[in-house]
Protein backbone atom coordinates (compact mmCIF):
# COMPACT_ATOMS: atom_id res chain seq x y z
CA UNK A 1 0.00 0.00 0.00
CA UNK A 2 2.79 2.41 0.80
CA UNK A 3 4.80 1.59 -2.33
CA UNK A 4 3.82 4.74 -4.18
CA UNK A 5 4.63 6.96 -1.27
CA UNK A 6 7.69 9.16 -1.13
CA UNK A 7 8.71 9.38 2.51
CA UNK A 8 11.86 11.17 1.49
CA UNK A 9 9.85 14.35 1.11
CA UNK A 10 9.68 14.53 4.89
CA UNK A 11 13.43 14.25 5.31
CA UNK A 12 14.01 16.88 2.68
CA UNK A 13 11.64 19.36 4.26
CA UNK A 14 12.56 18.75 7.91
CA UNK A 15 14.52 21.99 8.38
CA UNK A 16 11.67 24.02 6.94
CA UNK A 17 9.04 22.14 8.93
CA UNK A 18 10.76 22.51 12.26
CA UNK A 19 12.94 25.61 12.05
CA UNK A 20 10.24 27.70 10.43
CA UNK A 21 6.98 25.95 11.19
CA UNK A 22 7.42 24.40 14.61
CA UNK A 23 9.37 27.34 15.92
CA UNK A 24 6.41 29.58 15.15
CA UNK A 25 3.94 27.11 16.65
CA UNK A 26 5.90 26.79 19.89
CA UNK A 27 6.48 30.52 20.13
CA UNK A 28 2.81 31.29 19.61
CA UNK A 29 1.78 28.61 22.09
CA UNK A 30 4.05 29.84 24.88
CA UNK A 31 3.48 33.54 24.39
CA UNK A 32 -0.28 33.10 24.18
CA UNK A 33 -0.26 30.88 27.27
CA UNK A 34 1.76 33.39 29.28
CA UNK A 35 -0.36 36.33 28.15
CA UNK A 36 -3.57 34.33 28.47
CA UNK A 37 -2.83 33.32 32.06
CA UNK A 38 -2.02 36.89 33.10
CA UNK A 39 -5.11 38.38 31.46
CA UNK A 40 -7.21 35.37 32.42
CA UNK A 41 -6.24 35.77 36.08
CA UNK A 42 -7.15 39.46 36.00
CA UNK A 43 -10.47 38.53 34.38
CA UNK A 44 -11.07 35.93 37.08
CA UNK A 45 -10.41 38.54 39.79
CA UNK A 46 -12.82 40.86 37.99
CA UNK A 47 -15.48 38.15 37.80
CA UNK A 48 -15.14 37.42 41.50
CA UNK A 49 -14.99 41.05 42.62
CA UNK A 50 -17.93 42.75 44.23
CA UNK A 51 -17.35 46.04 42.46
CA UNK A 52 -20.65 46.72 40.70
CA UNK A 53 -20.46 46.21 36.95
CA UNK A 54 -16.92 44.87 36.85
CA UNK A 55 -17.83 41.22 37.31
CA UNK A 56 -20.66 41.67 34.83
CA UNK A 57 -18.40 43.10 32.12
CA UNK A 58 -15.83 40.33 32.62
CA UNK A 59 -18.57 37.71 32.57
CA UNK A 60 -19.98 39.01 29.30
CA UNK A 61 -16.53 39.00 27.72
CA UNK A 62 -15.76 35.45 28.81
CA UNK A 63 -19.11 34.06 27.72
CA UNK A 64 -18.97 35.89 24.41
CA UNK A 65 -15.51 34.56 23.55
CA UNK A 66 -16.32 31.07 24.71
CA UNK A 67 -19.38 30.88 22.50
CA UNK A 68 -17.54 31.78 19.30
CA UNK A 69 -15.59 29.43 17.06
CA UNK A 70 -11.86 30.13 17.21
CA UNK A 71 -11.50 30.33 13.43
CA UNK A 72 -14.05 33.09 13.34
CA UNK A 73 -12.21 35.05 16.02
CA UNK A 74 -8.90 34.63 14.19
CA UNK A 75 -10.50 35.95 11.01
CA UNK A 76 -12.18 38.85 12.70
CA UNK A 77 -9.08 39.92 14.51
CA UNK A 78 -6.96 39.72 11.43
CA UNK A 79 -9.24 42.12 9.63
CA UNK A 80 -10.25 44.24 12.61
CA UNK A 81 -7.00 44.84 14.47
CA UNK A 82 -5.58 47.19 11.78
CA UNK A 83 -8.70 49.34 12.04
CA UNK A 84 -8.74 49.30 15.82
CA UNK A 85 -5.08 50.33 15.72
CA UNK A 86 -5.97 53.16 13.40
CA UNK A 87 -8.79 54.25 15.64
CA UNK A 88 -6.61 54.22 18.75
CA UNK A 89 -3.60 55.98 17.28
CA UNK A 90 -5.62 58.25 15.04
CA UNK A 91 -3.51 57.33 12.03
CA UNK A 92 -4.78 58.09 8.56
CA UNK A 93 -4.53 54.49 7.40
CA UNK A 94 -5.18 51.09 8.98
CA UNK A 95 -2.13 49.99 10.96
CA UNK A 96 -0.48 46.92 9.49
CA UNK A 97 0.29 44.69 12.41
CA UNK A 98 1.40 41.57 10.57
CA UNK A 99 -0.01 38.11 10.79
CA UNK A 100 2.10 37.00 13.75
CA UNK A 101 1.11 39.87 16.03
CA UNK A 102 -2.50 39.50 14.97
CA UNK A 103 -2.43 35.78 15.72
CA UNK A 104 -0.70 36.38 19.05
CA UNK A 105 -3.26 38.98 20.14
CA UNK A 106 -6.11 36.73 19.05
CA UNK A 107 -4.89 33.64 20.82
CA UNK A 108 -3.97 35.57 23.97
CA UNK A 109 -7.39 37.19 24.25
CA UNK A 110 -9.19 34.01 23.23
CA UNK A 111 -7.34 31.76 25.65
CA UNK A 112 -7.67 34.38 28.39
CA UNK A 113 -11.38 33.54 28.53
CA UNK A 114 -10.62 29.88 29.14
CA UNK A 115 -7.79 30.56 31.58
CA UNK A 116 -10.16 32.93 33.39
CA UNK A 117 -12.58 30.11 34.10
CA UNK A 118 -9.76 27.83 35.24
CA UNK A 119 -8.31 30.45 37.57
CA UNK A 120 -11.77 31.32 38.87
CA UNK A 121 -12.31 27.69 39.81
CA UNK A 122 -8.84 27.66 41.35
CA UNK A 123 -9.48 30.75 43.46
CA UNK A 124 -12.82 29.38 44.59
CA UNK A 125 -11.18 26.11 45.60
CA UNK A 126 -9.16 27.90 48.30
CA UNK A 127 -11.02 27.81 51.65
CA UNK A 128 -12.52 31.15 52.68
CA UNK A 129 -10.58 30.97 55.92
CA UNK A 130 -7.34 31.55 54.02
CA UNK A 131 -8.55 34.93 52.81
CA UNK A 132 -9.83 35.73 56.30
CA UNK A 133 -6.50 34.79 57.86
CA UNK A 134 -4.67 37.02 55.38
CA UNK A 135 -7.08 39.87 56.11
CA UNK A 136 -6.83 39.35 59.84
CA UNK A 137 -3.07 39.83 59.55
CA UNK A 138 -3.71 43.23 57.98
CA UNK A 139 -3.00 42.32 54.37
CA UNK A 140 -4.83 44.36 51.79
CA UNK A 141 -6.61 42.81 48.80
CA UNK A 142 -3.61 42.70 46.48
CA UNK A 143 -1.18 41.35 49.07
CA UNK A 144 -3.64 38.66 50.13
CA UNK A 145 -4.24 37.71 46.50
CA UNK A 146 -0.63 37.87 45.44
CA UNK A 147 0.90 36.10 48.44
CA UNK A 148 -1.78 33.76 49.71
CA UNK A 149 -4.67 33.04 47.36
CA UNK A 150 -3.22 33.10 43.85
CA UNK A 151 -0.07 31.05 44.57
CA UNK A 152 -2.26 28.29 46.00
CA UNK A 153 -4.90 28.59 43.30
CA UNK A 154 -2.24 28.52 40.61
CA UNK A 155 -0.56 25.46 42.03
CA UNK A 156 -3.85 23.63 42.32
CA UNK A 157 -4.65 24.49 38.74
CA UNK A 158 -1.29 23.89 37.05
CA UNK A 159 -2.37 20.54 35.59
CA UNK A 160 -5.55 22.03 34.14
CA UNK A 161 -3.69 25.11 32.87
CA UNK A 162 -1.11 22.94 31.12
CA UNK A 163 -3.78 20.71 29.62
CA UNK A 164 -5.38 23.85 28.23
CA UNK A 165 -1.96 24.78 26.83
CA UNK A 166 -1.78 21.43 25.03
CA UNK A 167 -5.17 22.16 23.46
CA UNK A 168 -3.88 25.61 22.52
CA UNK A 169 -0.82 23.99 20.93
CA UNK A 170 -3.13 22.02 18.66
CA UNK A 171 -5.43 24.97 18.01
CA UNK A 172 -2.59 27.14 16.76
CA UNK A 173 -2.78 25.15 13.51
CA UNK A 174 -5.87 27.23 12.73
CA UNK A 175 -3.65 30.19 11.85
CA UNK A 176 -3.46 28.67 8.36
CA UNK A 177 -6.63 30.65 7.60
CA UNK A 178 -4.61 33.86 7.67
CA UNK A 179 -1.75 32.25 5.73
CA UNK A 180 0.73 32.14 8.56
CA UNK A 181 3.31 29.39 8.34
CA UNK A 182 3.11 27.43 11.54
CA UNK A 183 4.06 23.75 11.67
CA UNK A 184 0.83 22.62 10.07
CA UNK A 185 0.98 25.44 7.53
CA UNK A 186 4.54 24.45 6.56
CA UNK A 187 3.54 20.81 6.18
CA UNK A 188 0.55 21.86 4.11
CA UNK A 189 2.68 24.01 1.80
CA UNK A 190 5.20 21.23 1.15
CA UNK A 191 2.37 18.77 0.64
CA UNK A 192 0.78 20.88 -2.06
CA UNK A 193 4.03 21.91 -3.72
CA UNK A 194 5.27 18.33 -4.06
CA UNK A 195 1.92 16.65 -4.40
CA UNK A 196 2.59 14.53 -1.32
CA UNK A 197 -0.55 15.19 0.69
CA UNK A 198 -0.92 11.86 2.43
CA UNK A 199 2.71 11.63 3.55
CA UNK A 200 2.87 15.15 4.90
CA UNK A 201 -0.48 15.13 6.68
CA UNK A 202 0.27 11.76 8.23
CA UNK A 203 3.61 13.06 9.41
CA UNK A 204 2.07 16.26 10.77
CA UNK A 205 -0.54 14.26 12.65
CA UNK A 206 2.15 12.01 14.11
CA UNK A 207 4.19 14.99 15.30
CA UNK A 208 1.19 16.65 16.99
CA UNK A 209 0.29 13.32 18.55
CA UNK A 210 3.74 12.60 19.93
CA UNK A 211 4.27 16.10 21.34
CA UNK A 212 0.81 16.29 22.92
CA UNK A 213 1.08 12.83 24.40
CA UNK A 214 4.54 13.46 25.82
CA UNK A 215 3.34 16.78 27.25
CA UNK A 216 0.32 15.22 28.95
CA UNK A 217 2.52 12.52 30.51
CA UNK A 218 4.80 15.24 31.78
CA UNK A 219 1.81 17.11 33.25
CA UNK A 220 0.72 14.00 35.09
CA UNK A 221 4.21 13.55 36.49
CA UNK A 222 4.34 17.22 37.50
CA UNK A 223 0.97 16.98 39.23
CA UNK A 224 2.41 14.66 41.85
CA UNK A 225 5.51 16.72 42.39
CA UNK A 226 4.01 20.14 43.02
CA UNK A 227 1.02 19.17 45.16
CA UNK A 228 0.81 21.22 48.38
CA UNK A 229 1.03 19.14 51.54
CA UNK A 230 -2.17 19.64 53.49
CA UNK B 1 -9.99 48.91 74.99
CA UNK B 2 -12.67 47.08 72.97
CA UNK B 3 -16.19 48.43 73.20
CA UNK B 4 -19.09 46.63 71.55
CA UNK B 5 -22.20 48.70 71.67
CA UNK B 6 -25.69 47.67 70.54
CA UNK B 7 -24.45 45.59 67.61
CA UNK B 8 -27.01 43.87 65.41
CA UNK B 9 -26.39 41.83 62.29
CA UNK B 10 -28.58 40.10 59.77
CA UNK B 11 -27.97 37.42 57.17
CA UNK B 12 -30.77 38.33 54.79
CA UNK B 13 -33.85 38.30 56.98
CA UNK B 14 -32.31 36.19 59.73
CA UNK B 15 -30.97 38.20 62.63
CA UNK B 16 -27.77 36.61 63.92
CA UNK B 17 -26.75 39.28 66.42
CA UNK B 18 -29.29 41.11 68.55
CA UNK B 19 -28.32 44.32 70.23
CA UNK B 20 -25.05 42.99 71.66
CA UNK B 21 -23.08 45.18 74.06
CA UNK B 22 -20.02 44.46 76.14
CA UNK B 23 -16.63 45.87 76.94
CA UNK B 24 -13.15 44.52 77.30
CA UNK B 25 -10.60 46.52 79.26
CA UNK B 26 -6.88 46.46 78.65
CA UNK B 27 -5.33 43.28 79.98
CA UNK B 28 -8.68 41.64 80.52
CA UNK B 29 -9.48 38.09 79.39
CA UNK B 30 -13.09 37.57 78.36
CA UNK B 31 -14.45 34.15 77.46
CA UNK B 32 -17.46 34.02 75.17
CA UNK B 33 -19.45 30.82 75.38
CA UNK B 34 -22.83 29.49 74.40
CA UNK B 35 -24.48 26.83 72.27
CA UNK B 36 -23.39 26.49 68.65
CA UNK B 37 -25.14 28.86 66.30
CA UNK B 38 -25.53 31.44 69.05
CA UNK B 39 -23.45 34.05 67.21
CA UNK B 40 -20.23 33.88 69.26
CA UNK B 41 -17.91 33.51 66.27
CA UNK B 42 -19.82 36.10 64.30
CA UNK B 43 -19.48 38.56 67.17
CA UNK B 44 -15.70 38.29 67.45
CA UNK B 45 -15.32 38.41 63.68
CA UNK B 46 -17.16 41.72 63.84
CA UNK B 47 -14.49 43.04 66.21
CA UNK B 48 -11.81 43.05 63.49
CA UNK B 49 -14.23 43.71 60.67
CA UNK B 50 -14.06 40.28 59.05
CA UNK B 51 -17.84 40.29 59.30
CA UNK B 52 -19.73 43.50 58.62
CA UNK B 53 -22.59 44.48 60.90
CA UNK B 54 -25.60 46.61 60.17
CA UNK B 55 -26.29 48.36 63.47
CA UNK B 56 -24.35 49.55 66.48
CA UNK B 57 -20.71 50.45 66.93
CA UNK B 58 -17.52 48.62 67.81
CA UNK B 59 -14.44 50.58 68.77
CA UNK B 60 -10.97 49.14 69.24
CA UNK B 61 -8.45 51.42 70.92
CA UNK B 62 -10.70 54.36 70.06
CA UNK B 63 -11.04 53.45 66.38
CA UNK B 64 -14.51 52.66 65.05
CA UNK B 65 -14.52 49.35 63.15
CA UNK B 66 -17.74 49.91 61.26
CA UNK B 67 -16.78 53.39 60.07
CA UNK B 68 -16.30 53.45 56.29
CA UNK B 69 -13.35 55.82 56.69
CA UNK B 70 -11.45 53.43 58.96
CA UNK B 71 -8.41 51.82 57.36
CA UNK B 72 -9.43 48.25 58.19
CA UNK B 73 -6.20 46.50 57.10
CA UNK B 74 -4.24 48.85 59.36
CA UNK B 75 -6.55 48.19 62.30
CA UNK B 76 -6.55 44.42 61.71
CA UNK B 77 -2.77 44.37 61.71
CA UNK B 78 -2.96 45.45 65.37
CA UNK B 79 -5.48 42.78 66.40
CA UNK B 80 -4.33 39.18 66.42
CA UNK B 81 -6.74 36.47 65.42
CA UNK B 82 -6.62 32.71 65.81
CA UNK B 83 -9.07 30.54 63.87
CA UNK B 84 -10.78 27.27 64.60
CA UNK B 85 -9.15 25.63 61.58
CA UNK B 86 -5.72 27.29 62.09
CA UNK B 87 -5.63 28.73 58.57
CA UNK B 88 -1.89 28.61 58.29
CA UNK B 89 -0.72 29.21 54.75
CA UNK B 90 -0.03 25.67 53.49
CA UNK B 91 2.25 26.72 50.62
CA UNK B 92 4.67 28.55 52.93
CA UNK B 93 7.09 27.22 55.51
CA UNK B 94 6.36 27.77 59.19
CA UNK B 95 8.99 30.52 59.31
CA UNK B 96 7.53 32.24 56.26
CA UNK B 97 4.06 31.99 57.79
CA UNK B 98 5.41 33.96 60.73
CA UNK B 99 7.40 36.54 58.80
CA UNK B 100 5.27 37.24 55.71
CA UNK B 101 2.81 39.72 57.23
CA UNK B 102 5.56 41.35 59.31
CA UNK B 103 7.38 42.16 56.08
CA UNK B 104 4.44 42.90 53.78
CA UNK B 105 2.20 44.70 56.26
CA UNK B 106 4.46 46.20 58.92
CA UNK B 107 7.37 46.80 56.56
CA UNK B 108 9.93 45.08 58.76
CA UNK B 109 13.04 43.82 57.00
CA UNK B 110 13.18 40.07 56.62
CA UNK B 111 16.02 39.65 59.10
CA UNK B 112 14.11 41.36 61.90
CA UNK B 113 10.98 39.44 60.96
CA UNK B 114 12.77 36.10 61.01
CA UNK B 115 14.32 36.89 64.36
CA UNK B 116 10.94 37.78 65.81
CA UNK B 117 9.49 34.63 64.29
CA UNK B 118 12.19 32.49 65.81
CA UNK B 119 11.66 34.02 69.26
CA UNK B 120 7.94 33.31 69.11
CA UNK B 121 8.47 29.75 67.88
CA UNK B 122 10.64 29.26 70.92
CA UNK B 123 7.87 30.66 73.09
CA UNK B 124 5.35 28.13 71.73
CA UNK B 125 7.95 25.36 71.87
CA UNK B 126 8.35 24.68 68.16
CA UNK B 127 11.83 25.94 67.36
CA UNK B 128 12.83 22.77 65.54
CA UNK B 129 9.91 23.00 63.13
CA UNK B 130 10.77 26.35 61.52
CA UNK B 131 11.54 24.97 58.09
CA UNK B 132 8.65 22.50 57.93
CA UNK B 133 5.40 23.10 56.11
CA UNK B 134 2.13 23.36 58.07
CA UNK B 135 0.85 20.09 56.61
CA UNK B 136 3.74 18.28 58.28
CA UNK B 137 2.67 19.37 61.77
CA UNK B 138 -0.02 18.00 64.07
CA UNK B 139 -3.15 20.01 64.71
CA UNK B 140 -1.93 21.22 68.09
CA UNK B 141 1.40 22.28 66.64
CA UNK B 142 -0.34 24.08 63.79
CA UNK B 143 -2.53 26.00 66.21
CA UNK B 144 0.50 27.02 68.25
CA UNK B 145 2.17 28.28 65.07
CA UNK B 146 -1.02 30.20 64.30
CA UNK B 147 -0.87 31.85 67.73
CA UNK B 148 2.80 32.73 67.16
CA UNK B 149 1.91 34.13 63.74
CA UNK B 150 -0.66 36.44 65.30
CA UNK B 151 1.73 37.47 68.09
CA UNK B 152 4.44 38.30 65.56
CA UNK B 153 2.44 41.38 64.62
CA UNK B 154 2.74 42.72 68.21
CA UNK B 155 -1.04 42.94 68.59
CA UNK B 156 -2.75 45.10 71.20
CA UNK B 157 -5.41 42.40 71.64
CA UNK B 158 -6.00 38.81 70.59
CA UNK B 159 -9.19 37.18 69.33
CA UNK B 160 -9.56 33.40 69.57
CA UNK B 161 -12.34 31.76 67.58
CA UNK B 162 -12.82 28.27 69.08
CA UNK B 163 -9.08 27.61 68.99
CA UNK B 164 -9.35 24.06 70.33
CA UNK B 165 -12.59 22.86 68.73
CA UNK B 166 -10.91 21.22 65.74
CA UNK B 167 -8.24 19.50 67.83
CA UNK B 168 -7.94 15.94 69.03
CA UNK B 169 -8.46 15.82 72.82
CA UNK B 170 -4.82 15.05 73.60
CA UNK B 171 -3.69 18.19 71.79
CA UNK B 172 -6.03 20.63 73.46
CA UNK B 173 -3.87 21.24 76.49
CA UNK B 174 -0.71 22.17 74.60
CA UNK B 175 -2.69 24.99 72.97
CA UNK B 176 -4.47 26.03 76.16
CA UNK B 177 -1.13 26.18 77.98
CA UNK B 178 0.14 28.72 75.46
CA UNK B 179 -3.04 30.74 75.89
CA UNK B 180 -2.84 30.64 79.68
CA UNK B 181 0.73 31.89 79.55
CA UNK B 182 -0.35 34.64 77.23
CA UNK B 183 -3.14 35.68 79.59
CA UNK B 184 -0.74 35.71 82.52
CA UNK B 185 1.51 38.04 80.51
CA UNK B 186 -1.34 40.54 80.48
CA UNK B 187 -2.57 40.19 76.90
CA UNK B 188 -6.06 41.51 76.22
CA UNK B 189 -8.02 38.53 74.97
CA UNK B 190 -11.47 37.61 73.73
CA UNK B 191 -11.79 33.85 73.58
CA UNK B 192 -14.70 31.97 72.09
CA UNK B 193 -14.46 28.50 73.58
CA UNK B 194 -16.24 25.62 75.23
CA UNK B 195 -13.27 24.96 77.49
CA UNK B 196 -14.80 25.88 80.82
CA UNK B 197 -11.66 24.83 82.66
CA UNK B 198 -9.75 27.48 80.77
CA UNK B 199 -12.47 30.02 81.50
CA UNK B 200 -12.37 29.30 85.23
CA UNK B 201 -8.62 29.49 85.31
CA UNK B 202 -7.86 32.71 83.44
CA UNK B 203 -11.02 34.57 82.43
CA UNK B 204 -11.87 37.79 84.20
CA UNK B 205 -15.37 37.72 82.79
CA UNK B 206 -17.60 35.28 80.96
CA UNK B 207 -20.06 36.38 78.30
CA UNK B 208 -22.81 33.87 77.62
CA UNK B 209 -24.63 34.09 74.30
CA UNK B 210 -27.73 32.37 73.00
CA UNK B 211 -29.66 32.94 69.79
CA UNK B 212 -27.65 36.03 68.89
CA UNK B 213 -28.11 37.74 72.24
CA UNK B 214 -25.74 38.36 75.09
CA UNK B 215 -27.71 36.70 77.84
CA UNK B 216 -25.21 37.01 80.63
CA UNK B 217 -22.07 39.05 81.13
CA UNK B 218 -20.59 38.41 84.56
CA UNK B 219 -17.31 38.06 86.44
CA UNK B 220 -16.06 34.49 86.15
CA UNK B 221 -16.72 33.50 89.76
CA UNK B 222 -20.28 34.81 89.61
CA UNK B 223 -20.97 33.11 86.30
CA UNK B 224 -19.91 29.69 87.53
CA UNK B 225 -21.24 30.25 91.05
CA UNK B 226 -24.71 31.50 90.41
CA UNK B 227 -25.63 32.13 86.80
CA UNK B 228 -28.71 34.32 86.81
CA UNK B 229 -30.35 33.24 83.56
CA UNK B 230 -32.02 29.89 83.13
CA UNK B 231 -30.42 29.40 79.72
CA UNK B 232 -26.94 29.83 81.12
CA UNK B 233 -27.74 27.43 83.95
CA UNK B 234 -28.90 24.82 81.45
CA UNK B 235 -25.86 25.34 79.25
CA UNK B 236 -23.52 25.02 82.21
CA UNK B 237 -25.13 21.90 83.60
CA UNK B 238 -24.90 20.25 80.17
CA UNK B 239 -21.33 21.22 79.50
CA UNK B 240 -20.05 20.46 83.02
CA UNK B 241 -21.64 17.00 83.05
CA UNK B 242 -19.29 15.85 80.31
Amino acid sequence: MFTNFDWDVIIRSLPYLFLDGMRFTIMLTFMATAGGIVIGTLLALARLSNIPGLSHVAGVYVNLIRSMPLVLVIFWFYFLVPYIGQWITGASRPIQVGAFLSALVTFTLFEAAYFCEIMRAGIQSIPRGQAQAAQALGMNYWTAMGEIILPQAFRNMVPVLLTQTIILFQDTSLVYVISVTDFFGAASKVAQRDGRLVEMYLFAAAVYFVISLAASYWVRHLQHRIAIIR
Amino acid sequence: MITISKVSKWYGTMQVLKNCSTEVAKGEVVVVCGPSGSGKSTLIKCVNGLEPFEEGTITVDGISVGDRKTNLPKLRARIGMVFQHFELFPHLSVMRNLSLAQVKVLGRDSKTADEKGRKLLERVGLTSHAEKFPGQLSGGQQQRVAIARALAMDPIAMLFDEPTSALDPEMINEVLDVMVALAKDGMTMIVVTHEMGFARKVANRVVFMDKGEIVEDAPTADFFGKPRSERAQMFLSKILQQ
